[in-house]
This record gives structure tokens, sequence and C-alpha cells, in this order.
């Protein structure tokens, strides 16, 4: 740890912007973002799964709701939902004499809120069109097995949408990483607060945001390099046989 | 009813803005989209090169990151350029970066790089048969463009071009941010003035919504002409 203090001191000897104490802002950006968006795919992602299965539901009152909650989702700007969020939540009848309220009236959880919502409504969409998309023939299978609607879901339809909707939840993952950004609005310190706040403290616009946009393009890369390895995995059997 | 606590002028004035301004921004990335997929199809190794840096960086970072870098570092650039004219050549020219202009280039150069995907997947399914056909008719490659690729290519993009217009719609908002009296804007300076931030954000969705429900029937009137002759697809 102290040789590599050292050698950072050294690295950044004569540097005015980029000093030690500026690189822990953009580092506890970092942890700030990839907390949020970690938290809020993987919340987005359980609460999907069912919402995506009611969303194909035979019967009206039980699928419009859900596809009336995923249209307004997705109709409406990420900002403006956590802009309803994170002021409204004040008003919320009881809330401030709950025992959420000291985590509520943080900016983190009301932005958490807010990305869980909005990342969820999209995912039911793809899960929705991957269930859609499964052949008619592996679920008339399935039942000239003798297997429930349930098991159905569980051992035929849901495995196999899951790898068609991968490529999708991909661009999904990837877009959530950069709508994160937007929580720097709310004053949250992520990578964007990090980078608006080296920029108003040493007016170097050029130096503090392309710094947070490489930090974000690494990011982008690991997370589509990652995506594609689990596409080469899981979807091997798809491949054409005699491909280069 | 509704009361807007007399917001209500100003909030339809930042709905303008915000039409106005996802309309330029369209027209403006549509044009660096065509140009960019022509780049990224052209057999120069430096235009094509140039083309899939720019898509890969735009694509790789978030709007929000690369409209602060423009708007904030824009204005910078700017005054050094006309610092360096004045000193050089003693020519004295001072361009104010306004904020509407900013958000539309912005904005524009963001989705022209989504745009230029969109293109170029648009053309490479034109069927190579039909210029061929037009070459033989003795067709200049302006008028192929103009008559065969364009329309031919138009029928493809569609979809995409109507999904990167919601995204395109929806990333509006953000220009409050940086200073512009959009919509979004007016609606959270009222939500704090007022206390009342559900008075004026969900008029505001439904406003995104009502947006997009249009355009949503819109694109579909276009995808039936476009799809014209090639029964459904």
């Amino acid at each position: 740890m102290e040789q590599l203090n050292q050698w950072l001191a050294g690295l950044l000897e004569g540097n005015v912007i980029f000093t030690p104490q500026t690189l822990a802002y953009y580092w506890d950006g970092l942890v700030t973002t990839t907390q949020l968006v970690f938290l809020s795919l993987l919340i987005g992602l359980i609460l999907a799964v069912p919402l995506a299965i009611l969303r194909g539901s035979k019967h009206r009152w039980i699928k419009l709701p859900v596809y009336f909650y995923t249209y307004v989702f997705r109709g409406t700007p990420l900002l403006v939902q956590l802009y309803i969020i994170y002021y409204g939540v004040v008003f919320v009848d009881g809330i401030q004499e709950s025992f959420l309220w000291p985590l509520l009236r943080e900016a983190f959880y009301p932005a958490l809120i807010a990305f869980t919502l909005n990342t969820a409504a999209y995912t039911t969409e793809i899960f929705h069109g991957a269930i859609k998309a499964t052949s008619r023939g592996e679920i008339e299978a399935a039942r000239a097995y003798g297997m429930s609607q349930a098991l159905t879901m569980r051992r035929i339809i849901l495995p196999s949408a899951f790898r068609r909707a991968l490529p999708a939840y991909g661009n999904e993952v990837i877009f959530m990483l950069h709508a994160s950004a937007i929580a720097s609005v709310v004053t949250l310190m992520d990578i964007t607060g990090a980078a608006r706040f080296v920029y108003a403290r040493y007016y170097a616009p050029f130096e503090a945001f392309i710094f947070a946009a490489a930090i974000y393009l690494c990011l982008t890369f690991a997370i589509l390099y990652l995506f594609r390895y689990l596409e080469k995995r899981l979807l091997a059997h798809l491949k054409p046989l005699s491909g280069n | 009813m509704l009361d807007l606590q007399g917001y209500g002028p100003r909030l339809l004035e930042g709905a303008g803005v915000t039409i106005q301004l996802a309309v330029l921004s369209l027209i403006l990335a549509v044009l660096l989209g065509l140009l960019t997929a022509s780049a990224k199809m052209s057999r120069s190794w430096l235009l094509h090169r140039t083309a899939t840096l720019y898509t890969t960086l735009i694509r790789g970072v978030p709007d929000l990151v690369l409209m602060m870098l423009l708007f904030f570092g824009g204005q910078m650039g700017l005054n050094l350029l006309t610092d360096k004219l004045y000193d050089q050549f003693g020519v004295d020219w001072y361009i104010d970066l306004n904020a509407f202009v900013a958000g539309v280039i912005t904005i524009g150069f963001i989705f022209g790089a989504y745009m230029g995907e969109t293109f170029r997947g648009a053309f490479m399914a034109v069927d190579h048969g039909q210029i061929e056909a037009a070459k033989a008719y003795g067709m200049g490659s302006w008028l192929v463009f103009r008559r065969i690729r364009f329309p031919l290519m138009m029928r493809h993009a569609l979809p995409g071009l109507s999904n990167n217009w919601m995204v395109l719609l929806k990333t509006t908002a953000l220009v409050s941010v940086i200073g512009l009296t959009d919509m979004v804007r007016v609606a959270a300076e009222a939500s704090r003035a007022t206390h009342e931030p559900f008075t004026f954000l969900i008029p505001v969705a439904v406003i995104y919504l009502l947006i997009a429900s249009v355009s949503e029937w819109i694109f579909a009137r276009l995808q039936k002409r476009y799809n014209v002759g090639f029964g459904e697809h």
C-alpha cells in the first residue's frame, strides 16, 4: 500500500488537477455508480421475471396493468421519474414517521427506486418478447410428457427465453450504466457527480469530463465482453456447425 | 381540477422547447447518420476508421457526460479559438454558445452515431440487383441514391429510426440539467417552489407519453407507405 501510494504520487507529480484527492473522488464515484447500477439491475431482474409472465397472461385484468406500467415507464424520461420519486417521497403519507425515512431522506435510495422501476419495465418487455418467441413444438412436447403449466414454464419456457433474451438484456445493462449518470442531478456523487465537482473546482471541463467518459467507456467494454462471453457459452448450440 | 399556480404558460413554452429541440436534433442526427453510414461503407480506410471511432466512442459514454463535455467544454474551446484569431490575425470575434443551439448540436451529434448504425444495416439489406438494374437504366449515382437506394433503405431503417426517435425524445429531458428551459426544468423549478411535485411532474410525463403515442402513429403510417409493393412483413 505504501509503495502504491509512492508510485501514484510520483506519477501525479506536477499535475494540478489529477491529485490523489481528485482520483479519490472519482474512485468513490465509481463505487457509487457500481452499487447503484448493480443493485437496480438485480432487483429489476427479480421483479421482471414474474411481471413478464403476467404480461403474457390470457386474462385482460392481469395483462393490462403490467402493460400500463411498462408503457408509462418506457415512455417517459428517467429524469422525470427520478424527480417524481425524489421530490415526491416526502409527501407520501406517514413516510416521515416510518422506519424507512432515514434511508429515503438520502438521495441514494430514491435514485435506486427510480432506476429499479425503470429497468424492471424494460426488462419485462425484453423477457415478454423472449417468452412469446418460444417455439410451439417445445411447449407441446412438454405437455405430451405430462408437465403441468408451472413445470413447463420453469423447465422449458424460461430457460430458453433467458438465452434468447441475453443479447437484448446486455444492451439494457449498458443502457442502465449510462442512464445512471443522471443520479448526479440529485446531488449523488457518482462518476458524473465527481466529474462535475472537479469541473467546478478547477474550471477544467475537458479534463474532468473526458476522464469520466474514459471510465464509462472501460465499464461499457467490460460489460460488452462479459455478455459476448456469456452468449458464446449459453448460445453455443445455436451456432452454425461449419462456422469459421 | 389541475391548479398549475400560474406556471401553465411557462410549462407550455417549455413543451414547445422540448418539441423543437427534439425535431431539430432528429434532422441533424439523420443527416449525420447518413454521412456516417456512407463513411462506414466506403472503401477509404481513413473514412471507415473515423466513422467507427465516432460510433464506438459516442455509444460507449453516457449522453449526460457528452452533453456536459460539449456544452461546458465547447464554450471554452470556442473562446480559445477566438482568442487565437484575435492574437494572430486581429479578428475581433466572439461567439456565445447559445444553450439551445448547443443542445441541438449535442443531441444530434450523439444520435448521429446511433442513426449511422441503423442506416448502415438498412443500406446493406438493399438487394444489389436493384442497384445494378438502376445503373443499367443509365441512372447516375445521385439518381440511384435518390430514387432507388434511399427509398428501399428506408423500408429497413424505419423500425430502428422510430426506436432512435423515442430514445432521443426522452434524452431531450437532459438539457434541463445544462440550463435550457424545457418543460422538465420548468416542472422541477415549480415543484421546488410550491412543494407540489406531482402537480407539475405528472402532467409533464403525460405530455411525453402523448408525443410518443402520436409519433408511434406517424411511424406506423410511414412504415405502411415504405412497405408498398412488398406485402406484409
